[in-house]
Order: C-alpha cells, then structure tokens, then sequence
C-alpha cells in the first residue's frame, strides 16, 4: 500500500501522457515503418536522399548560424541587464521581455511588415533614392536567420544573465585591485567565469532551431525549406507519411542526444 | 557597493541589439492603420478599417472566442494535472522521481513539429471512435494544448512548492491530517500563487499556440492564431497587423506596468 498513496497524485498526469502522447509517438514509429508498406526503407530514404539530406544540411547550417548570433547579441544584451545602472537594466528587460511574451506569428509578421518588398524598410530606402528596386530581404534565407535570431536571443539572454549573476564580484575587484585593465578583466575573467552559461545557451539555441517550424515556413516562403516544415508538407501537401514519421524519429533521436548534453553541461561539475 | 559597470562600447551595442528585438513590433504599427486591403505603408491617409474589420468580422470574433475558451479549458485542466503531479512528487519524494518528471516534462523539450505530427496521430486515431474529442474539433484542441503546456504547469508548480517549509506538512500529518485536508487546507494556500502563475503562463501558451494546431485543425475549430496562419501563408492581411498591435499593446502594458510597479516599490524600501 505505501506505494500506492503517491500514485492518487501522480497517476491522473502520467496517464494522460501516456495516451495522449507516449502511445501516439510510438504510433508514429508505427507509420515510420510500416508506411506505405512494411520495412525501413523510409529511414534509408531519409539518410540517403539527397533532396532530403539537403533539407538536414541546410537545416543544420541555418541552425549553426542562428545559434552563433544569438548567444553574441545575448551575451551584450545579458551584460547589460546584469551588471547596468538601474534605468539601463530596467530598459533592456522591457527589450528581452515584451518580444518575449509576443507571439511568434507577430514576431513573423513584423519582419515580414519591416522586410518585404512592399515593407517599411525598402519604402524607406526607395524614397531616399538608395535603391531603385526593392532589395529582396524575406522568402528566403536571409529572412529566415533574422526572424529566427530575434526568436532565439531571449532564449540565449536567459541561461547567460543567470551565469553573469553567480559571478563574485570580488574576484572582478581583486583583478582591479592588481591592476587589470577593464578589456582585460572582460577577456580574461568574466568571459571564462560565465563560458558555462555560455554553453548552455548554445546548446539550448541550437536544440530549439533544429525543430523549430513557423518563423522559417512564413519567413523562408518555401524557398529555404528547413526539417521541420519538411515534415509539415510530407504529411499535407505531397503525402508521405512515412517519411514524414521517419523523419520525426530521426529529429526525436537527435534533439535527445543533444539535449543529454545539455544536461550534462548545466549539472554541478562535481557531478562529473 | 563599487561595481565595475558596462562601458561605452557595450551599451552601444546592447542599444543595438535593443533596437533590433523592438523593431519588428513597432513596424506592426504604421501598417496597420493602412487604407488599402493589401500589406502596405499608409502614404497620408489613415484608416482604422483593419480594427474594425476584428470586431465585426465573424470569422475574427469567432478565432478570438474560440482561443479563449480553448485556452481556459486547457489551462485549467493542465494546471490541476500538474499540481496535483507536483504535489505528489513533493509530498512523497518517490523512487524514479527523476524519470517521471522526465516524462511529465517530455512535451516541452520535444521539438514541437514531433508533439504535433505525435498529437496529430492521436486525434486521428480518437476520429474513428467519437466526433467530440476529434480532429479539428474544439475539444481535440483543447486536449492536444494540455499536453503541450502541462510541462509548464510542473515547473512553476514544483518551482513554487521548493520553497514551501516541509515541516508545515509533516506536523499536519502528525496531527492526524488526511491526505485531502493536507492538500487542500495546508499545501495549496502556500503555493495559491504559484498555481495562478502556473494558470495564466499555460492560457497565454495555449492562446497564441500555432505549431501543433496547423496540425490538428482544418476548417471547423480555427483558433485566432490558425486565422492569423492562413491570412500570413496566402495574400498578406492586414488585419493580422490590427490583432498584433493589439496584442502588443496588451503585453507592453503589463510588462511595462509589472516594471513600473518593482520600480516604485523598491524606491519605497
């Protein structure tokens, strides 16, 4: 019976998501190797169409480039929410948090307002008489990694400001106090006191990209297709449904060695 | 206290980087005051023809009615399954306790098109026995959004029950206590915060959910971001403008206010 007792609290939650999601997944495995008929030849597909590894490449350079800007603009936007005057810090959270809390079909459409060739900004540039046609900056690539970027860096703020936070001012002091200068106390103190969070913040970036579906399906236009819209349109527009399952196995696996990573990476290095 | 501030350098680009995360809201703003029924930037005149077209079209009111209902139903059912899965692993500490917060949290870290084409996969499957709880009905979403914010419940729940003194409960339990009267009259008055935060976190995920819905829904149960979807993919809507200056103004708002408050009150102290 002592087993029991915890299981009237635990219960109603574990068995929702086992039938709603962990027997649908293992559905989906289903699909992945019996659609349209038996066999692994979807998994074989997917790792050796080169159409299909195009769309992992792309997947994973677009990614690579995402996660690179946004743990930089992160990093300076986090320096400053830490370690500002009171007004600064105040102002950049109003910059971390209200884009934060916006949806991502907002966040999608004001680039596309900002960015299209009917936007704000070739408008802009038009009637100044820089351009005389409209630079193409959305529906494709370029759209994407903004669009994304801007998605991304609360994501890489968070983890950041919170290793910024856990550094001992006294050893800054102590580095002043032997005459450091304040490039150097930057370069060789505070970087590698905060790299941890870092890390952490790359990787989280990364594994969030890697599945991440509306930004690059309103920003790309179909043009830069990435894995995840892959999936959406194998499943609604060219059907093949067991490749899209295929896929998202592949995706599942991946995001979990990745993730394994990270958990490694955040756990107290006493841990190791 | 000295502190080593940010120099110039930093706060210039920070300002930068500041500018770059505000712009896409701001540009929202000009758009959609335009005269025209198509995405452009208005050339004198101004128009509120896109507000209006959200208050008296039918398909607007009614994406808008039904997110909200969605997201009350799902916030609500979520936040009850994760209290109560929080409270459990608080109270009892049981053996796996890692591994079942690892299931409770698998919808977050999944990468959302996998829980969508997973929750897809469900609601078809439910279509063959029922046509309540289905595909593209506003149940089916309701169901497929309570997996998906049920994670977020956990967290802040458990985030909130770590601060709670144990010994308030094992002296409940001492004196004789049941397991409801310790919930209820002990442990929740403790956390009621922790339980609303964990409500209105879970409504806002729910109301502006899109990835698993453009999978779940297709002509019946439009939420107001699956109208928002479609009027973003074919010709450019501005009326999608209007609803995202709303939606803008209502967070600034709060996320102005909320720092306005902190900042009068530690003036005070």
């Amino acid at each position: 019976m002592p087993y029991l007792r915890p299981m009237i609290l635990l219960a109603p939650l574990l068995m929702f998501l086992g039938l709603a999601y962990v027997l649908p997944f293992a559905g989906v495995i289903g699909w992945s190797v019996t659609l349209p008929e038996p066999g692994m030849q979807n998994y074989t597909a997917a790792l050796t169409d080169p159409l299909i590894l195009s769309v992992f490449w792309r997947t994973l350079r677009i990614c690579a480039i995402v996660t690179v800007i946004s743990v930089v603009m992160g990093y300076i936007l986090s320096l400053l929410w830490v370690r500002g005057t009171p007004l600064v810090r105040t102002l950049t959270e109003l910059c971390i948090l209200i884009p934060f809390w916006i949806s991502v079909l907002t966040r999608a459409f004001g680039w596309l307002a900002l960015l299209s060739s009917r936007g704000i900004l070739n408008g802009w540039l038009e009637g100044l008489g820089i351009i005389e046609d409209p630079l193409r900056l959305v529906r494709n690539e370029f759209g994407v990694v903004v669009g994304m970027v801007h998605f991304m860096i609360p994501f890489a703020v968070f983890p950041i400001a919170s290793a910024m936070r856990s550094v001992d001012e006294r050893t800054l002091m102590a580095a002043r106090g032997m005459g450091a200068s304040r490039t150097r106390i930057f370069w060789q103190v505070f970087v590698p006191m905060t790299a941890a969070g870092l890390m952490g913040a790359a990787l989280l970036v990364f594994v969030f990209a890697i599945g991440f579906f509306i930004t690059p399906a309103i920003l790309g236009g179909g043009r830069s297709v990435m894995v995840a819209e892959m999936i959406y349109l194998r499943i609604f527009q060219s059907p093949d449904w067991g490749l899209a399952a295929a896929v998202s196995v592949i995706l599942m696996v991946a995001i979990s060695a990745l993730l394994a990573l990270l958990l490694k990476q955040l756990s107290p290095k006493g841990a190791k | 206290m000295i502190r080593l501030r940010p120099g110039v350098l930093a706060v210039v680009l920070a300002a930068l980087v500041g500018v770059f995360m505000l712009m896409p809201l701001l540009s929202v703003i000009p758009v959609s005051f335009t005269p025209k029924r198509f995405l452009s930037v208005p050339e004198g005149e101004l128009s509120l023809r896109h507000y209006r077209t959200l208050i008296e079209d039918r398909e607007w009111i009614e994406g808008i009615w039904l997110s909200l209902r969605v997201g009350l139903l799902s916030a609500g059912f979520a936040t009850a399954l994760g209290t109560f899965f929080s409270l459990g692993i608080w109270m009892y500490r049981p053996r796996f306790a890692g591994l079942l917060m690892g299931i409770a949290l698998l919808p977050m870290v999944a990468p959302p098109v996998v829980s969508a084409l997973t929750l897809y996969f469900f609601l078809i499957t439910l279509t063959r026995f029922n046509g309540v709880v289905a595909y593209d009905t506003m149940l089916g979403v309701a169901l497929a959004h309570s997996v998906m914010i049920v994670p977020f419940a956990v967290v802040l729940v458990s985030v909130s029950l770590a601060q709670v003194d144990r010994r308030m409960d094992l002296a409940a339990r001492a004196m004789g206590a049941s397991l409801g009267r310790r919930v209820f009259s002990v442990i929740l008055p403790n956390i009621k915060f922790g339980v609303l935060a964990s409500f209105f976190l879970t409504f806002v995920l729910s109301w502006e959910e899109i990835a698993v819905t453009i999978f779940i829904t297709s002509v019946e149960a439009v939420t107001l971001p699956r109208l928002m979807w479609q009027g973003l993919r074919d010709n450019i809507d501005p009326a999608i403008a209007a609803i995202s200056v709303v939606l803008i103004v209502i967070v600034a708002v709060i996320v102005i206010g909320r720092a306005v408050i902190i900042a009068l009150r530690s003036k005070d102290a």
